[in-house]
């Protein structure tokens, strides 16, 4: 009875060994899509994102409006959004700072859009968020607000 | 594989039109690891379109961390009632589905 629980245990271990070795294989390769910037998604900071796609300093903006909440009870449903009353606003960032990639999602605006769009998104921790907006003459505007994540959305 | 189609609300508002719009999509991070331990492959929907009355006027570039059945919400400009609009996504598996609704 012992001698049978005891080989059980050990079959379990290294059934749990050959497991995590698998987790360590090196993750499958990402489809690329045309017009999909995959250096921006992969970097890691505001700052990272806007030099790969291009963009200028960044400068905080009261103009730029953040809609976020203060508390996010679960952190794989974040309401955000982002308005700005400003004009020739072509394209809105959407940034977590501590998630694993800091970009979420990013809009490019026609001039028949209204510069406010919202969507939602996940969170791993409590982070800060922001918002950037970027001007037809390359102008780089943010606002920033922290949301405190009470359930993580990342984990699994 | 089949797609879940979206469910589109558009919404005349003055001068403008406010539309809504739900995807049905997993939004797989690429963070999480099954029971095996082994990571699960990233899978989300990296591109969205949006076309009023058959002009382009949103495109949308996302990662992972946008939520699994992502909501987006936009105004077109100028938009009226019995306008078109349609929606297009496309994810990094080279699935797409597009759906279209009427302002009202």
């Amino acid at each position: 009875m012992n001698r049978q629980r005891r080989t059980a245990l050990q079959h379990g271990a290294s059934l749990a060994g050959l497991m995590l070795s698998l987790g360590l294989m090196p993750g499958v390769a990402r489809a690329q899509a045309a017009g999909f910037n995959r250096a921006a998604f992969d970097a890691k900071s505001l700052a990272d994102v806007l030099k790969a796609i291009g963009a200028g300093t960044p400068a905080e903006s009261k103009d730029i409006n953040l809609q976020a909440p203060d508390i996010a009870e679960n952190g794989a449903v974040v309401p955000l959004g982002a308005s700005t009353t400003l004009a020739g606003v072509k394209r809105i960032l959407l940034l977590v700072e501590k998630n694993p990639n800091a970009l979420a999602a990013a809009f490019d605006l026609s001039d028949s859009i209204d510069a406010n769009v919202a969507t939602r998104v996940k969170m791993g921790q409590t982070s800060n968020v922001y918002a950037v907006a970027i001007t037809a003459d390359n102008k780089v505007l943010f606002a920033q607000k922290e949301v405190k994540v009470t359930l993580g959305g990342c984990g699994g | 594989m089949a797609t879940d189609p979206m469910r589109i609300r558009a919404q005349a508002q003055g001068s403008n039109a406010i539309v809504r719009v739900l995807m049905m999509h997993e939004m797989e991070t690429g963070q999480r690891r099954d029971a095996a331990g082994k990571t699960i492959p990233a899978w989300h929907i990296s591109d969205v379109t949006a076309q009023h009355n058959g002009k382009t006027v949103l495109t949308a570039h996302w990662g992972p961390a946008v939520s699994k059945n992502p909501f987006l919400q936009f105004t077109v400009k100028g938009a009226k009632a019995g306008d078109k609009v349609v929606v297009t996504w496309k994810d990094n598996r080279g699935e797409s589905r597009t759906d279209e609704a009427v302002v009202a």
